[in-house]
């Protein structure tokens, strides 16, 4: 393959994805190359600008040698990958189910309803069940912060709110302990609560979360039915992110 | 129904009782059923309405934040959701310090509550009770059904159905869905209504006016043409509602007002914030459902009615004229008393059909109703919300307490249908012992005892909601009906043996 690289400079520097040929510089991942050429792989624990992290396993996709994890594995000249197959689809439909699941996701009174990354994955991928038994886990809510509320019964574990605290924020508010099923959030301060951490509405990890786990305290529902992130767009539009930006919103506002 | 079934949980027949149980009671909102012991010869020894089915709101919104509230509670239900929206809404402007609305938010909510109950009495009459209204309470029940009015009355059927589409439009408009959309939000709502929405509702109002009058003429009709009605499971009760300042009927906001079964009042224009001071509720442990009863009364005596018919019996006045009309002729009716017919419900219940028309009419052409400010400033946080409303079915209560971080640590909701728990029971005992007393029972029969129900229009899965505090008890009959054992567990929890 380096002799290849050496002898076709413009082959060096593709991938193709489901047979469309897509454009990498050095150092992108399959999750870069494809987000910057407007091919869409789903993921939830995704971000542009935080260190990949490889959790939800939705971008996984074959890359013809095997499966990878689209946001951590590096593109590499020459990968034809499968993406949008029904098989990978149903798999990360599966995955979807087992993440409703787990935790206790009540789409109808949630005030993320319509603006839930999870919620609008489901819809992506044709999810019409749990399919799973629930599992009904209990999940501490903290409300101790004045203006921000960490409701772990929405949390699956993408960690975003731990990067964006890390990367972003300067400070480390946030982090996974516990393996396995026993894995969950917790709050990096003396009491483990959020009103003893550094946590402020200001910063990233107050509003990057995609499910509502974490959010600003005595607003909701203030976005009209119709009027709501996926309401006007679909999960799978390229540059979402950027289109509708993390909302920040102050306390007082 | 089941007749001869197995021992029941809540009512074992003593020795040479047979029970029979309607079970499900159909055409209702929610699961509720009836039982009847009867003996050999057919004479009725008990008659009761039970609500079967468990919800826990109450519980399980325990630790929810505040703001949450009006969106998880307006699920107990998917015919009065708004009703339950804006009860939880009005106790959470209390929470974050709310006295007054801006005057769009007060008028939207208003017009939100009005469309409500349009499409919610629409449904009941056409939908659930027309056809025994129209066909007979014993007629054949392959065309006792809306499909069977459909069929034959085709125009009256129709009306019915745009009529609750109307009252749905309105709700979608305001609140994004026909059922469970959002909008209010602490001290206003999320959404002003545009000229467009507006123009568009005011397309079909002069219809809705004129099927409102429609049905309500209809409704007098059968009742006043129809004197066996006028004594149909019909019970004398104190009346309760929420009247406006002026005595006159309010479905939005204003004071309590009882009335006794003679029209002496009880109290009138109690700020409902202190409704505990005036109001209880009994448990029984072979019903979901809790009976209350006014405290000035006593649990024998204080037990009353709500919804259409204590509402038009109660008020002085209404706002709107063709239904301030038909209220005067409907209290001529009554002779100078109150008209305590259970079937004059339905009347009542169109006299309200044609006051929301009338209101929604008024307020679409109200210019605040397209205004844009819809939020009022927040005042001094507090931990006590009481929010009243009269829902459809009449009267309905929310209380909540949060604790310092907004957490709810208490919730009690007192619906209409628990309101009417105890004079559902009696007018189900009324048309048992008037009607199959001594006589074979039949389908027909048994459909009466379900008129009587209907005609309160319960919302039976709303109204039960307790959890962990349920009184229960167990009985242990040898194989002639002896009481061998008894175990009771009272509402702190202690279980006893009473034998």
């Amino acid at each position: 393959m380096s002799t290849d690289t050496k002898q076709n400079p413009i082959a060096q520097n593709t991938i193709t994805i489901d047979g469309q040929e897509i454009p990498f510089l050095a150092g992108q991942t399959i999750m870069d190359a494809a987000l910057a050429a407007g091919v869409y792989i789903p993921h939830l624990c995704h971000r542009q600008g935080l260190t990949p992290h490889g959790s939800c396993k939705l971008c996984v996709v074959d890359t013809g040698s095997g499966s990878a994890s689209a946001c951590t594995m590096p593109a590499v000249a020459g990968q034809r990958i499968s993406n949008n197959t029904p098989a990978l689809n149903e798999v990360r439909k599966t995955i979807t189910q087992m993440l409703f699941i787990e935790g206790n996701h009540i789409c109808p009174s949630c005030e993320k309803c319509g603006d839930c990354t999870l919620q609008a994955m489901a819809y992506h991928l044709g999810m019409l069940d749990g399919h799973f038994p629930q599992f009904f886990q209990r999940r501490e809510v903290d409300a101790s912060h004045p203006t921000i509320m960490l409701d772990r019964d929405r949390c699956i574990l993408c960690e975003l709110c731990v990067r964006a605290s890390r990367e972003v924020d300067g400070k480390n508010v946030f982090a996974i302990a516990g393996r396995g099923i026993n894995a969950h959030l917790v709050v990096n301060s003396v009491s483990g609560k959020l009103v003893d951490s550094d946590l402020e509405t200001s910063d990233m990890a107050a509003h990057i979360c995609p499910v509502g786990a974490i959010l600003i305290k005595e607003h909701g529902y203030e976005v009209p039915i119709g009027q709501r992130t996926f309401d006007l767009h679909q999960v799978s539009e390229i540059g979402l992110e950027k289109t509708i930006p993390t909302k920040v919103r102050q306390p007082d506002e | 129904m089941e007749q001869n079934a197995g021992p029941p949980s809540d009512i074992c027949p003593p020795p040479n009782l047979r029970r029979i149980a309607i079970d499900p009671v159909s055409r209702v909102e929610g699961h509720g059923k009836i039982t009847l012991l009867l003996d050999a010869d057919n004479h009725i020894h008990e008659a009761r309405f039970h609500i079967v089915e468990f919800r826990g709101f109450e519980k399980f919104i325990q630790g929810r934040p505040y703001w949450e509230v009006p969106f998880i509670v307006q699920r107990l239900c998917g015919i009065c959701p708004v009703s339950h929206q804006l009860a939880a809404a009005k106790a959470v402007d209390q929470l974050v310090g709310v006295e007054r609305l801006t005057p769009t938010a007060e008028k939207l909510r208003r017009l939100l509550h009005f469309g409500q109950t349009l499409q919610s009495h629409a449904l009941h009459f056409f939908h659930l009770s027309s056809p025994d209204l129209l066909f007979g309470f014993g007629s054949d029940p392959a065309q006792r059904n809306i499909f069977g009015v459909l069929e034959k009355y085709p125009d009256l059927a129709l009306k019915g159905v745009k009529l609750r589409k109307y009252g749905q439009q309105i709700i979608a408009a305001i609140t994004g869905k026909r059922i469970h959309g959002t909008a209010t939000v602490p001290g206003g709502m999320n959404k002003p209504l545009t000229i467009t929405e507006r123009d568009a509702l005011l397309v079909d109002i002069k219809n809705i006016l004129a099927w409102s009058q429609d049905a309500l003429a209809l409704n007098e009709q059968i009742h006043t043409a129809h004197p066996e009605h006028y004594r149909f499971a019909t019970i004398h009760s104190n009346f309760l509602s929420v009247v406006g300042g002026g005595g006159e009927l309010e479905l939005y906001h204003g004071g309590l007002r009882a009335r006794s079964a003679t029209g002496a009042m009880i109290f009138d224009q109690y700020d409902y914030r202190g409704f505990q001071d005036i109001l209880r509720e009994e448990v029984r442990p072979w019903s979901y459902m809790k009976f209350p009863y006014l405290v000035e009364l006593g649990k024998e005596q204080g037990w009353y009615r709500v919804g259409p018919l204590a509402r038009v019996n109660n008020c002085d006045s209404i706002s709107t004229p063709l239904a301030e009309a038909a209220r005067k002729h409907f209290r001529e009716f009554g002779q100078g008393g109150f008209v305590q017919d259970t079937l004059a419900y339905h009347w009542a219940r169109m006299i309200e059909i044609l006051y929301c028309a009338e209101s929604i009419e008024a307020l679409l052409h109200d210019p605040d109703i397209t205004g844009s400010n819809l939020a009022a400033d927040l005042g001094e946080k507090r931990s006590v919300g009481v929010g009243v409303i009269e829902a459809p079915r009449g009267t309905l209560f929310h209380h909540y307490q949060i604790d310092g971080q907004g957490l709810i640590v208490k919730a009690n909701l007192i619906v209409s249908t628990t309101s009417n728990n105890q004079a559902m029971n009696e007018s189900v005992r009324s048309v048992a012992n008037e009607y199959l007393e001594g006589r074979e029972i039949t389908e027909g029969l048994l459909n009466h005892l379900e008129v009587a129900v209907r005609a309160y229009d319960p919302c039976l899965s709303c109204a039960t909601h307790a959890l962990g505090k349920m009184p229960l008890q167990v009985e242990l009959l040898d194989a002639d009906g002896m009481l061998l054992d008894r175990l009771a567990k009272g509402s702190n929890g202690v279980i006893e043996r009473t034998v």
